[in-house]
Protein backbone atom coordinates (compact mmCIF):
# COMPACT_ATOMS: atom_id res chain seq x y z
CA UNK A 1 0.00 0.00 0.00
CA UNK A 2 1.18 3.51 -0.68
CA UNK A 3 1.36 6.12 2.05
CA UNK A 4 -1.65 7.91 0.53
CA UNK A 5 -3.68 4.68 0.52
CA UNK A 6 -2.78 4.00 4.12
CA UNK A 7 -3.66 7.50 5.31
CA UNK A 8 -6.94 7.43 3.37
CA UNK A 9 -7.75 4.01 4.88
CA UNK A 10 -6.90 5.05 8.43
CA UNK A 11 -8.50 8.48 8.30
CA UNK A 12 -11.36 8.40 5.77
CA UNK A 13 -12.68 11.74 7.06
CA UNK A 14 -9.44 13.42 6.12
CA UNK A 15 -6.32 14.40 7.96
CA UNK A 16 -3.83 17.21 8.19
CA UNK A 17 -0.62 15.38 7.49
CA UNK A 18 2.31 16.77 5.54
CA UNK A 19 5.28 15.03 3.98
CA UNK A 20 8.50 17.05 3.84
CA UNK A 21 11.43 15.22 2.35
CA UNK A 22 11.63 11.91 4.14
CA UNK A 23 9.48 12.99 7.05
CA UNK A 24 5.77 12.72 7.82
CA UNK A 25 4.12 14.99 10.38
CA UNK A 26 0.58 16.03 11.23
CA UNK A 27 -2.62 15.14 13.00
CA UNK A 28 -5.80 13.28 12.19
CA UNK A 29 -8.98 12.14 13.86
CA UNK A 30 -9.48 8.40 14.15
CA UNK A 31 -13.05 7.16 14.44
CA UNK A 32 -13.50 5.80 17.95
CA UNK A 33 -10.20 7.14 19.25
CA UNK A 34 -10.19 10.89 18.60
CA UNK A 35 -7.10 12.96 17.89
CA UNK A 36 -4.02 11.06 16.72
CA UNK A 37 -0.59 12.57 16.13
CA UNK A 38 0.99 11.14 13.00
CA UNK A 39 4.74 11.09 12.47
CA UNK A 40 7.08 9.04 10.40
CA UNK A 41 9.84 8.44 7.97
CA UNK A 42 8.94 7.56 4.39
CA UNK A 43 10.18 6.82 0.86
CA UNK A 44 12.68 4.26 2.09
CA UNK A 45 15.05 6.99 3.19
CA UNK A 46 17.91 6.56 5.66
CA UNK A 47 17.66 8.10 9.13
CA UNK A 48 20.51 10.48 9.88
CA UNK A 49 21.23 13.20 12.43
CA UNK A 50 19.22 15.82 10.50
CA UNK A 51 16.05 13.72 10.32
CA UNK A 52 16.28 12.29 13.84
CA UNK A 53 16.54 15.71 15.47
CA UNK A 54 13.45 17.02 13.67
CA UNK A 55 11.36 13.96 14.54
CA UNK A 56 12.51 14.06 18.18
CA UNK A 57 11.58 17.74 18.42
CA UNK A 58 8.10 16.93 17.20
CA UNK A 59 7.70 14.13 19.75
CA UNK A 60 8.82 16.47 22.55
CA UNK A 61 6.30 19.09 21.41
CA UNK A 62 3.58 16.46 21.56
CA UNK A 63 4.57 15.34 25.06
CA UNK A 64 4.67 18.96 26.23
CA UNK A 65 1.22 19.68 24.77
CA UNK A 66 -0.11 17.45 27.53
CA UNK A 67 -2.95 16.14 25.38
CA UNK A 68 -1.96 12.49 25.93
CA UNK A 69 -3.22 11.70 22.44
CA UNK A 70 -1.80 8.62 20.72
CA UNK A 71 1.18 8.90 18.39
CA UNK A 72 1.13 6.84 15.20
CA UNK A 73 4.65 6.48 13.83
CA UNK A 74 4.74 5.35 10.20
CA UNK A 75 7.91 3.67 8.98
CA UNK A 76 9.25 3.05 5.51
CA UNK A 77 12.99 3.67 5.80
CA UNK A 78 16.30 2.12 4.94
CA UNK A 79 18.94 1.88 7.66
CA UNK A 80 20.74 4.60 9.57
CA UNK A 81 22.52 6.99 7.22
CA UNK A 82 25.96 5.52 6.65
CA UNK A 83 28.19 8.53 6.33
CA UNK A 84 31.34 10.00 7.75
CA UNK A 85 29.52 13.24 8.63
CA UNK A 86 26.72 11.54 10.58
CA UNK A 87 29.18 9.49 12.61
CA UNK A 88 31.46 12.50 13.16
CA UNK A 89 28.50 14.35 14.66
CA UNK A 90 27.54 11.47 16.95
CA UNK A 91 24.72 9.67 15.13
CA UNK A 92 24.29 7.19 17.99
CA UNK A 93 23.21 10.03 20.28
CA UNK A 94 20.67 11.34 17.78
CA UNK A 95 19.12 7.93 17.16
CA UNK A 96 19.04 7.13 20.87
CA UNK A 97 17.52 10.55 21.53
CA UNK A 98 14.66 9.86 19.11
CA UNK A 99 14.11 6.43 20.65
CA UNK A 100 14.09 7.92 24.15
CA UNK A 101 11.57 10.56 23.07
CA UNK A 102 9.20 7.85 21.83
CA UNK A 103 9.75 5.67 24.90
CA UNK A 104 9.16 8.61 27.19
CA UNK A 105 6.01 9.61 25.29
CA UNK A 106 4.59 6.15 25.98
CA UNK A 107 5.60 6.43 29.65
CA UNK A 108 3.99 9.88 29.86
CA UNK A 109 0.63 8.50 28.78
CA UNK A 110 0.66 8.77 24.98
CA UNK A 111 0.03 5.45 23.34
CA UNK A 112 2.74 5.02 20.71
CA UNK A 113 1.96 2.72 17.81
CA UNK A 114 4.49 1.99 15.10
CA UNK A 115 3.16 1.06 11.67
CA UNK A 116 5.77 -0.55 9.48
CA UNK A 117 4.51 -0.35 5.90
CA UNK A 118 7.76 -0.59 3.93
CA UNK A 119 11.34 -1.31 4.77
CA UNK A 120 13.41 -0.55 7.82
CA UNK A 121 16.76 -1.77 8.99
CA UNK A 122 19.36 -1.70 11.71
CA UNK A 123 19.69 1.58 13.64
CA UNK A 124 16.75 3.25 11.91
CA UNK A 125 14.49 0.35 12.89
CA UNK A 126 15.65 0.50 16.53
CA UNK A 127 15.23 4.28 16.77
CA UNK A 128 11.72 4.37 15.29
CA UNK A 129 9.50 1.29 14.96
CA UNK A 130 11.12 -0.67 17.78
CA UNK A 131 10.90 2.31 20.17
CA UNK A 132 7.10 2.39 20.03
CA UNK A 133 4.89 0.72 22.63
CA UNK A 134 3.11 -1.45 20.05
CA UNK A 135 4.52 -2.23 16.62
CA UNK A 136 2.23 -3.46 13.86
CA UNK A 137 2.89 -3.95 10.15
CA UNK A 138 1.15 -4.15 6.84
CA UNK A 139 1.58 -7.13 4.52
CA UNK A 140 4.57 -6.52 2.30
CA UNK A 141 6.58 -4.71 4.96
CA UNK A 142 10.16 -5.89 4.96
CA UNK A 143 12.18 -5.29 8.13
CA UNK A 144 15.79 -6.35 8.24
CA UNK A 145 18.82 -6.06 10.43
CA UNK A 146 21.04 -6.52 7.41
CA UNK A 147 20.25 -7.75 3.92
CA UNK A 148 21.33 -11.28 3.05
CA UNK A 149 24.05 -10.31 0.54
CA UNK A 150 25.75 -8.12 3.17
CA UNK A 151 25.27 -10.83 5.74
CA UNK A 152 26.89 -13.32 3.39
CA UNK A 153 29.87 -11.00 3.06
CA UNK A 154 30.30 -10.55 6.80
CA UNK A 155 29.71 -14.17 7.79
CA UNK A 156 31.76 -15.39 4.80
CA UNK A 157 29.03 -17.86 3.92
CA UNK A 158 27.65 -18.29 0.39
CA UNK A 159 24.23 -16.72 0.01
CA UNK A 160 22.68 -20.07 -0.96
CA UNK A 161 23.88 -21.55 2.31
CA UNK A 162 22.40 -18.61 4.22
CA UNK A 163 19.09 -19.01 2.41
CA UNK A 164 18.98 -22.70 3.28
CA UNK A 165 19.68 -21.94 6.94
CA UNK A 166 17.00 -19.23 6.92
CA UNK A 167 14.45 -21.93 6.09
CA UNK A 168 15.21 -23.63 9.39
CA UNK A 169 15.02 -20.65 11.76
CA UNK A 170 13.41 -17.21 11.95
CA UNK A 171 16.22 -15.92 14.14
CA UNK A 172 18.53 -14.24 11.66
CA UNK A 173 17.11 -13.72 8.18
CA UNK A 174 15.27 -10.53 7.14
CA UNK A 175 11.55 -10.50 6.64
CA UNK A 176 8.20 -9.70 8.17
CA UNK A 177 7.27 -13.22 9.19
CA UNK A 178 10.57 -13.70 11.02
CA UNK A 179 10.09 -10.45 12.94
CA UNK A 180 6.58 -11.52 13.91
CA UNK A 181 7.79 -14.93 15.12
CA UNK A 182 10.59 -13.44 17.20
CA UNK A 183 8.04 -11.14 18.85
CA UNK A 184 9.12 -7.77 17.49
CA UNK A 185 5.89 -7.14 15.61
CA UNK A 186 2.69 -7.45 17.57
CA UNK A 187 0.48 -8.27 14.60
CA UNK A 188 0.09 -7.81 10.86
CA UNK A 189 -2.92 -5.75 9.83
CA UNK A 190 -5.38 -7.07 7.27
CA UNK A 191 -5.09 -4.82 4.24
CA UNK A 192 -8.30 -6.27 2.77
CA UNK A 193 -10.37 -4.86 5.64
CA UNK A 194 -10.84 -1.25 6.72
CA UNK A 195 -7.72 -0.09 8.57
CA UNK A 196 -9.32 2.47 10.90
CA UNK A 197 -11.11 -0.02 13.17
CA UNK A 198 -7.99 -2.16 13.33
CA UNK A 199 -5.93 0.77 14.61
CA UNK A 200 -8.72 1.79 16.99
CA UNK A 201 -8.74 -1.75 18.42
CA UNK A 202 -5.00 -1.58 19.06
CA UNK A 203 -5.40 1.74 20.85
CA UNK A 204 -8.11 0.24 23.04
CA UNK A 205 -5.70 -2.23 24.58
CA UNK A 206 -4.34 -1.09 27.92
CA UNK A 207 -0.73 0.01 28.13
CA UNK A 208 1.48 -2.92 29.02
CA UNK A 209 5.05 -3.68 29.99
CA UNK A 210 7.40 -4.85 27.25
CA UNK A 211 5.88 -8.14 26.03
CA UNK A 212 8.04 -8.76 22.99
CA UNK A 213 10.14 -11.49 24.57
CA UNK A 214 6.94 -13.28 25.69
CA UNK A 215 5.50 -13.11 22.16
CA UNK A 216 8.80 -14.47 20.88
CA UNK A 217 8.52 -17.43 23.26
CA UNK A 218 4.85 -18.09 22.46
CA UNK A 219 5.46 -17.94 18.73
CA UNK A 220 8.57 -20.08 18.91
CA UNK A 221 10.92 -17.58 17.28
CA UNK A 222 12.77 -16.62 20.43
CA UNK A 223 12.43 -19.39 22.95
CA UNK A 224 15.04 -18.34 25.51
CA UNK A 225 14.93 -14.57 25.96
CA UNK A 226 11.92 -14.23 28.28
CA UNK A 227 12.96 -17.16 30.43
CA UNK A 228 16.53 -15.88 30.84
CA UNK A 229 15.40 -12.33 31.68
CA UNK A 230 12.90 -13.66 34.25
CA UNK A 231 15.55 -15.81 35.86
CA UNK A 232 17.89 -12.85 36.20
CA UNK A 233 15.13 -10.77 37.81
CA UNK A 234 14.50 -13.56 40.29
CA UNK A 235 18.19 -14.07 41.13
CA UNK A 236 18.73 -10.34 41.55
CA UNK A 237 15.84 -10.10 43.98
CA UNK A 238 17.14 -12.87 46.22
CA UNK A 239 19.17 -11.63 49.19
CA UNK A 240 22.88 -11.22 48.53
CA UNK A 241 24.86 -13.82 50.46
CA UNK A 242 26.84 -12.15 53.22
CA UNK A 243 27.52 -9.05 51.19
CA UNK A 244 24.88 -6.95 52.91
CA UNK A 245 26.85 -5.94 55.98
CA UNK A 246 30.31 -5.36 54.49
CA UNK B 1 31.93 -0.72 58.04
CA UNK B 2 35.45 -0.99 56.75
CA UNK B 3 36.59 1.18 53.89
CA UNK B 4 36.46 -0.66 50.62
CA UNK B 5 39.82 -1.29 49.12
CA UNK B 6 40.33 -2.18 45.52
CA UNK B 7 42.98 -4.04 43.62
CA UNK B 8 45.75 -1.54 43.07
CA UNK B 9 47.64 -3.36 40.33
CA UNK B 10 47.58 -1.53 37.04
CA UNK B 11 45.42 -3.19 34.43
CA UNK B 12 44.80 -2.03 30.87
CA UNK B 13 41.04 -1.83 30.37
CA UNK B 14 41.52 -2.34 26.64
CA UNK B 15 43.51 -5.54 27.10
CA UNK B 16 41.49 -6.98 29.99
CA UNK B 17 38.80 -9.63 29.74
CA UNK B 18 35.24 -9.00 30.89
CA UNK B 19 35.88 -10.89 34.13
CA UNK B 20 39.14 -9.06 34.80
CA UNK B 21 37.36 -5.75 34.32
CA UNK B 22 34.66 -6.62 36.84
CA UNK B 23 37.24 -7.87 39.35
CA UNK B 24 39.18 -4.63 39.05
CA UNK B 25 36.11 -2.43 39.11
CA UNK B 26 34.10 -3.58 42.11
CA UNK B 27 35.19 -3.96 45.74
CA UNK B 28 37.30 -7.13 46.14
CA UNK B 29 35.29 -10.27 46.72
CA UNK B 30 31.95 -8.50 46.35
CA UNK B 31 30.89 -9.80 42.96
CA UNK B 32 28.17 -12.44 42.72
CA UNK B 33 27.39 -13.61 39.19
CA UNK B 34 23.89 -14.36 37.89
CA UNK B 35 23.58 -17.28 35.44
CA UNK B 36 27.30 -17.89 35.41
CA UNK B 37 29.17 -20.17 33.01
CA UNK B 38 28.44 -23.22 35.20
CA UNK B 39 24.81 -22.88 34.11
CA UNK B 40 25.91 -23.29 30.49
CA UNK B 41 23.26 -20.97 29.11
CA UNK B 42 24.71 -20.79 25.65
CA UNK B 43 23.38 -19.46 22.40
CA UNK B 44 20.94 -21.94 20.86
CA UNK B 45 21.64 -20.48 17.42
CA UNK B 46 25.38 -20.62 16.78
CA UNK B 47 25.37 -24.35 16.10
CA UNK B 48 23.31 -23.68 12.96
CA UNK B 49 26.40 -21.89 11.69
CA UNK B 50 28.85 -24.47 13.04
CA UNK B 51 30.26 -21.84 15.35
CA UNK B 52 31.52 -22.53 18.89
CA UNK B 53 29.38 -21.38 21.81
CA UNK B 54 30.62 -19.89 25.05
CA UNK B 55 29.18 -20.91 28.44
CA UNK B 56 28.28 -17.32 29.38
CA UNK B 57 27.35 -16.24 25.83
CA UNK B 58 29.88 -13.43 26.01
CA UNK B 59 28.45 -11.40 28.87
CA UNK B 60 28.99 -11.52 32.63
CA UNK B 61 26.24 -10.07 34.83
CA UNK B 62 25.72 -9.87 38.57
CA UNK B 63 25.80 -7.77 41.68
CA UNK B 64 28.71 -6.26 43.54
CA UNK B 65 29.77 -3.30 45.61
CA UNK B 66 31.44 -0.17 44.39
CA UNK B 67 33.05 1.82 47.19
CA UNK B 68 30.68 -0.09 49.48
CA UNK B 69 27.52 0.83 47.54
CA UNK B 70 25.54 -2.02 45.97
CA UNK B 71 25.52 -2.01 42.16
CA UNK B 72 24.58 -4.29 39.33
CA UNK B 73 27.29 -4.86 36.75
CA UNK B 74 27.25 -6.22 33.21
CA UNK B 75 30.45 -6.76 31.22
CA UNK B 76 30.59 -7.79 27.58
CA UNK B 77 33.41 -10.02 26.39
CA UNK B 78 34.67 -8.48 23.17
CA UNK B 79 36.78 -11.52 22.39
CA UNK B 80 33.75 -13.76 21.94
CA UNK B 81 31.85 -13.01 18.73
CA UNK B 82 33.05 -9.40 18.96
CA UNK B 83 30.92 -8.89 22.08
CA UNK B 84 27.86 -8.94 19.85
CA UNK B 85 24.29 -9.09 21.13
CA UNK B 86 22.54 -12.42 20.65
CA UNK B 87 19.37 -13.74 22.26
CA UNK B 88 20.83 -15.05 25.54
CA UNK B 89 23.50 -12.35 25.80
CA UNK B 90 20.91 -9.62 25.39
CA UNK B 91 18.30 -11.21 27.66
CA UNK B 92 20.81 -11.35 30.53
CA UNK B 93 21.25 -7.58 30.32
CA UNK B 94 17.51 -6.97 29.86
CA UNK B 95 16.79 -8.97 33.02
CA UNK B 96 19.46 -7.10 34.98
CA UNK B 97 17.95 -3.74 33.98
CA UNK B 98 14.41 -4.85 34.82
CA UNK B 99 15.67 -5.94 38.24
CA UNK B 100 17.47 -2.62 38.68
CA UNK B 101 14.25 -0.75 38.13
CA UNK B 102 12.32 -2.84 40.67
CA UNK B 103 15.09 -2.80 43.27
CA UNK B 104 16.15 0.83 42.61
CA UNK B 105 19.77 -0.19 42.25
CA UNK B 106 22.31 1.47 39.96
CA UNK B 107 23.81 -0.36 36.98
CA UNK B 108 27.22 -0.29 35.33
CA UNK B 109 27.39 -1.55 31.75
CA UNK B 110 30.90 -2.29 30.52
CA UNK B 111 30.44 -2.18 26.76
CA UNK B 112 32.66 -4.11 24.37
CA UNK B 113 30.60 -4.82 21.29
CA UNK B 114 30.39 -4.73 17.52
CA UNK B 115 26.58 -4.54 17.77
CA UNK B 116 24.06 -7.18 16.74
CA UNK B 117 25.29 -10.75 16.32
CA UNK B 118 24.42 -11.46 12.69
CA UNK B 119 23.91 -15.20 13.17
CA UNK B 120 20.93 -14.31 15.38
CA UNK B 121 20.28 -10.86 14.02
CA UNK B 122 16.54 -10.60 14.69
CA UNK B 123 16.89 -11.79 18.27
CA UNK B 124 19.85 -9.44 18.81
CA UNK B 125 18.05 -6.44 17.32
CA UNK B 126 15.01 -7.04 19.53
CA UNK B 127 17.24 -7.50 22.57
CA UNK B 128 18.68 -4.06 21.93
CA UNK B 129 15.20 -2.53 21.71
CA UNK B 130 14.20 -4.29 24.94
CA UNK B 131 17.36 -3.13 26.71
CA UNK B 132 16.77 0.49 25.65
CA UNK B 133 13.21 0.40 26.93
CA UNK B 134 14.36 -1.19 30.19
CA UNK B 135 17.02 1.52 30.64
CA UNK B 136 14.52 4.34 30.12
CA UNK B 137 12.11 2.72 32.59
CA UNK B 138 14.88 2.18 35.16
CA UNK B 139 16.10 5.76 34.79
CA UNK B 140 12.56 7.06 35.27
CA UNK B 141 12.51 5.14 38.55
CA UNK B 142 15.64 7.04 39.65
CA UNK B 143 18.24 4.44 38.76
CA UNK B 144 21.61 5.54 37.33
CA UNK B 145 22.77 3.53 34.34
CA UNK B 146 26.45 4.21 33.71
CA UNK B 147 28.21 3.03 30.56
CA UNK B 148 31.94 2.40 30.27
CA UNK B 149 33.49 2.29 26.81
CA UNK B 150 37.13 1.39 26.32
CA UNK B 151 37.30 -2.18 25.06
CA UNK B 152 38.82 -3.78 22.01
CA UNK B 153 35.58 -4.12 20.11
CA UNK B 154 34.50 -0.53 20.85
CA UNK B 155 30.80 0.23 21.07
CA UNK B 156 29.22 -0.12 17.65
CA UNK B 157 25.84 -0.63 16.05
CA UNK B 158 22.97 -1.22 18.44
CA UNK B 159 25.45 -1.11 21.30
CA UNK B 160 26.05 2.57 20.56
CA UNK B 161 22.30 3.24 20.75
CA UNK B 162 22.14 1.53 24.14
CA UNK B 163 25.05 3.72 25.23
CA UNK B 164 23.02 6.71 24.05
CA UNK B 165 20.27 5.84 26.52
CA UNK B 166 22.60 5.66 29.55
CA UNK B 167 22.63 8.45 32.14
CA UNK B 168 26.42 8.87 32.05
CA UNK B 169 29.22 7.57 29.84
CA UNK B 170 32.86 7.04 30.76
CA UNK B 171 35.32 6.66 27.87
CA UNK B 172 38.99 6.08 27.37
CA UNK B 173 40.91 7.16 24.29
CA UNK B 174 40.53 3.60 22.96
CA UNK B 175 36.75 3.66 23.34
CA UNK B 176 35.10 4.07 19.96
CA UNK B 177 31.41 4.90 19.70
CA UNK B 178 29.69 4.76 16.34
CA UNK B 179 26.56 3.28 14.76
CA UNK B 180 28.06 2.15 11.45
CA UNK B 181 31.57 0.78 11.73
CA UNK B 182 34.33 1.97 9.38
CA UNK B 183 34.17 -1.20 7.28
CA UNK B 184 30.39 -0.98 6.99
CA UNK B 185 30.52 2.60 5.72
CA UNK B 186 33.30 1.77 3.28
CA UNK B 187 31.54 -1.35 2.00
CA UNK B 188 28.24 0.45 1.46
CA UNK B 189 29.36 3.93 0.43
CA UNK B 190 32.85 3.51 -0.94
CA UNK B 191 36.38 4.24 0.14
CA UNK B 192 35.94 7.92 -0.79
CA UNK B 193 33.33 8.22 1.96
CA UNK B 194 35.34 6.36 4.58
CA UNK B 195 38.71 4.65 4.30
CA UNK B 196 38.50 2.01 7.03
CA UNK B 197 42.24 1.32 6.82
CA UNK B 198 43.02 4.91 7.77
CA UNK B 199 43.27 4.21 11.50
CA UNK B 200 43.94 7.86 12.38
CA UNK B 201 40.66 8.78 10.66
CA UNK B 202 38.81 6.07 12.61
CA UNK B 203 40.19 7.24 15.97
CA UNK B 204 39.55 10.91 15.44
CA UNK B 205 36.03 10.39 14.05
CA UNK B 206 34.79 7.76 16.52
CA UNK B 207 37.35 7.63 19.33
CA UNK B 208 37.01 8.59 22.96
CA UNK B 209 38.73 11.97 22.69
CA UNK B 210 36.39 13.23 19.99
CA UNK B 211 33.33 11.89 21.78
CA UNK B 212 34.41 13.58 25.00
CA UNK B 213 35.07 16.89 23.21
CA UNK B 214 31.63 17.05 21.58
CA UNK B 215 29.77 16.01 24.73
CA UNK B 216 29.19 12.44 23.61
CA UNK B 217 30.76 11.21 26.85
CA UNK B 218 30.95 12.68 30.34
CA UNK B 219 34.25 11.45 31.72
CA UNK B 220 37.55 10.75 29.97
CA UNK B 221 39.93 8.38 31.69
CA UNK B 222 43.27 6.66 31.13
CA UNK B 223 43.14 3.14 29.78
CA UNK B 224 43.50 1.81 33.28
CA UNK B 225 41.05 -0.09 35.48
CA UNK B 226 41.54 2.02 38.62
CA UNK B 227 40.86 5.19 36.65
CA UNK B 228 37.63 3.64 35.40
CA UNK B 229 36.71 2.60 38.94
CA UNK B 230 37.20 6.12 40.28
CA UNK B 231 35.19 7.62 37.41
CA UNK B 232 32.38 5.13 38.07
CA UNK B 233 32.34 6.03 41.77
CA UNK B 234 32.13 9.72 40.82
CA UNK B 235 29.38 9.08 38.27
CA UNK B 236 27.21 7.39 40.88
CA UNK B 237 27.45 10.25 43.36
CA UNK B 238 24.43 12.06 41.98
CA UNK B 239 21.14 10.30 41.35
CA UNK B 240 19.45 11.61 38.26
CA UNK B 241 15.89 10.92 37.35
CA UNK B 242 14.67 10.97 33.78
CA UNK B 243 11.85 12.98 32.32
CA UNK B 244 10.81 15.52 29.74
CA UNK B 245 13.27 18.10 31.11
CA UNK B 246 16.21 15.79 30.29
CA UNK B 247 14.80 15.13 26.86
CA UNK B 248 14.40 18.86 26.15
CA UNK B 249 17.89 19.61 27.39
CA UNK B 250 19.29 16.92 25.11
CA UNK B 251 17.29 18.27 22.19
CA UNK B 252 18.86 21.70 22.71
CA UNK B 253 22.30 20.20 23.11
CA UNK B 254 22.07 18.11 19.95
CA UNK B 255 20.57 20.98 17.92
CA UNK B 256 23.40 23.20 19.09
CA UNK B 257 25.92 20.58 17.98
CA UNK B 258 24.46 20.55 14.47
CA UNK B 259 24.55 24.35 14.34
CA UNK B 260 28.13 24.55 15.56
CA UNK B 261 29.70 21.63 13.78
CA UNK B 262 27.23 20.51 11.10
CA UNK B 263 29.42 21.81 8.28
CA UNK B 264 32.68 20.34 9.60
CA UNK B 265 34.50 18.01 7.22
CA UNK B 266 36.73 16.40 9.80
CA UNK B 267 37.11 16.09 13.56
CA UNK B 268 39.99 18.58 13.43
CA UNK B 269 37.54 21.21 12.10
CA UNK B 270 35.26 20.48 15.05
CA UNK B 271 38.12 20.81 17.52
CA UNK B 272 39.16 24.08 15.87
CA UNK B 273 35.60 25.40 16.17
CA UNK B 274 35.74 24.50 19.88
CA UNK B 275 38.60 26.97 20.19
CA UNK B 276 41.31 24.41 20.83
CA UNK B 277 44.70 26.01 20.34
CA UNK B 278 46.47 23.32 18.32
CA UNK B 279 43.70 20.97 17.19
CA UNK B 280 45.99 18.74 15.15
CA UNK B 281 47.90 17.91 18.35
CA UNK B 282 44.84 16.40 20.08
CA UNK B 283 45.39 12.75 19.07
CA UNK B 284 48.93 12.75 20.49
CA UNK B 285 48.21 14.46 23.81
CA UNK B 286 48.58 12.46 27.04
CA UNK B 287 45.51 12.47 29.31
CA UNK B 288 46.44 15.43 31.54
CA UNK B 289 47.31 17.69 28.63
CA UNK B 290 44.23 16.54 26.73
CA UNK B 291 41.91 17.31 29.63
CA UNK B 292 43.47 20.77 29.92
CA UNK B 293 42.99 21.36 26.19
CA UNK B 294 39.41 20.10 26.49
CA UNK B 295 38.46 22.89 28.85
CA UNK B 296 36.03 24.43 26.37
CA UNK B 297 34.49 21.18 25.26
CA UNK B 298 30.78 20.76 24.80
CA UNK B 299 29.43 19.42 28.07
CA UNK B 300 26.39 17.18 28.31
CA UNK B 301 25.77 17.68 32.04
CA UNK B 302 22.30 16.22 32.55
CA UNK B 303 21.27 16.69 28.93
CA UNK B 304 21.39 12.99 28.23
Amino acid sequence: MTLDDILAGLFPNGSDIGVAGAMISGTAVLAGAGLVHVLGITRGQPLGVDEAIVLARRVIEIIKSGDRAPILFLVDSSSQRMSRRDELLGLSEYLAHLAKALLLAEAEGHRTVGLLYGGSAAGAFIATALATGTLVALPGAHPAVMDLPSMARVTKLPIDVLKAKAEATPVFAPGLENMVQTGGIHLVLDDQSPLAPQLAAILERPQAPDQRDRFGAERGGRRKAAEIADRVVMLAASAPQGAQHG
Amino acid sequence: MTAATANTDSLSWYEASARQRIDALVDPGSFVEFIGPEQREMSPHLAIFDLPEQFDDGIVIGRGRLDSSPVFVAAQEGRFMGGAFGEVHGAKLTGLLRAARTLRQDVLILFDTGGVRLQEANAGELAIAEIMRAIVEARRAGVNVIGVIGGRAGCYGGGSLIAGTCSRLIVSEQGRISVSGPEVIETNKGIEEFDSRDRALVWRTMGGKHRYLIGGADAFVDDEAQAVRQAAIDALEVTRGYGVANLEAEQSRLERRLQRFGAARDAVDVWQALGIDKPTDIPALPTDAFLAAANNRENADDAR
